[in-house]
């Protein structure tokens, strides 16, 4: 039996349509859940996808994570279920407390819209159970907002704990450590700037990101 | 009791600031050559109706914890008078 996925929409979200046929690609049965409705409907994992939410008014995320869906996934990751945040689903867990650090503006206050090389740092992770240590995948990146900050006690006990999950090979927006991807320390709930989704079929240039999203599928 | 408030929202000390630095690195190109540290921020106003002034500053403080700021990588100067002085 498939698994159900769970993708987000809120007001401005954007790949979610990418997602779900990504999603249907590596076999799991995706549906989208509605940000005022505070439940993720029983799904298996939940994808927070890329875009914007709300306008990003105030901080990317800010007001998201305000949203009722997002109490029922705060529930469902801290009772163990795999959640994954993409771009703006990154930024939107990280405001929501799921996942530490914060996400500012790219250095030099560039928009990077460009295949990125990442690193598989861990493959203890719902995202890279999967794929294998050390990989080097392309995946597009589409961002202003993906310079990924935390303080130093933060970056020293992501280490430690093995927490960096993926990082740029070559760092495109200033990120800490060139962090492009985190977990929590459950390792249930990931975030990341890349674009799995757009990475699935030669004719969009890469395959790279089928490893990634089969991981969540994979029990 | 009305009281207004400003916060300033500001970068923490440490934390890179591209619209500051891109700003500054701009300034040379006018003619203004002696400024530095340029850091960028937001200026949100608001009233409040609370019992006094006390109260006030704890929810206004409350609110920028909570939202108005990420502590991650910003924190708050909450300036508090009571609505219609002046200001």
């Amino acid at each position: 039996m498939s698994l159900r996925v769970g993708v987000v929409v809120f007001p401005g979200s954007n790949c979610e349509q990418d997602m779900l046929e990504a999603m249907r690609l590596v076999g799991g049965e995706p549906e989208l859940l509605w940000h005022g409705d505070a439940t993720v409907n029983g799904v298996d994992a939940v994808i927070v996808p890329g875009g914007f939410a709300h306008g990003d008014y105030l901080r990317p995320g800010a007001i998201a994570r305000f949203s009722p869906v997002m109490s029922a996934v705060a529930e469902f990751a801290a009772a163990g279920g795999p959640v994954v945040g993409i771009c703006n689903g990154f930024q939107v867990l990280t405001e929501a407390g799921l996942l530490p650090g914060a996400l500012q503006k790219n250095a030099g206050l560039k928009f990077v819209c460009a295949p990125a090389q990442l690193r598989v740092e861990t493959t203890n992770s719902v995202l890279t159970r999967a794929a294998d240590k050390g990989a080097v995948l392309s995946i597009p990146i589409n961002h202003f907002e993906g310079n990924y900050t935390c303080d130093a006690e933060t970056l020293a006990q992501l280490r430690d704990e093995d927490r960096i999950v993926l990082r740029y090979v070559v760092n495109p927006n200033g990120s800490v450590d060139n962090i492009a991807g985190v977990c929590n320390e459950g390792r249930n709930v990931v975030g990341l700037m890349p674009h799995p989704e757009r990475s699935t079929s030669e004719l969009l240039g890469s395959t790279d990101g089928l490893p990634l999203l089969r991981s969540l599928l994979s029990v | 009791m009305i009281f207004s408030v400003h916060v300033e929202v500001r970068l923490r000390p440490g934390i890179a600031d591209p619209q500051g630095s891109t700003i500054e690195r701009a300034m040379p190109t006018l003619g203004f050559s002696g400024v530095s540290g340029v850091r960028v921020g937001k200026s949100i106003r608001f009233e409040i109706d609370a019992a006094d002034e006390a109260s006030a500053r704890a929810e206004a403080e409350d609110l920028c914890s909570r939202f108005l700021t990420n502590p991650v990588i910003e924190d708050a100067i909450v300036e508090l008078e009571p609505a219609g002085v002046a200001s």
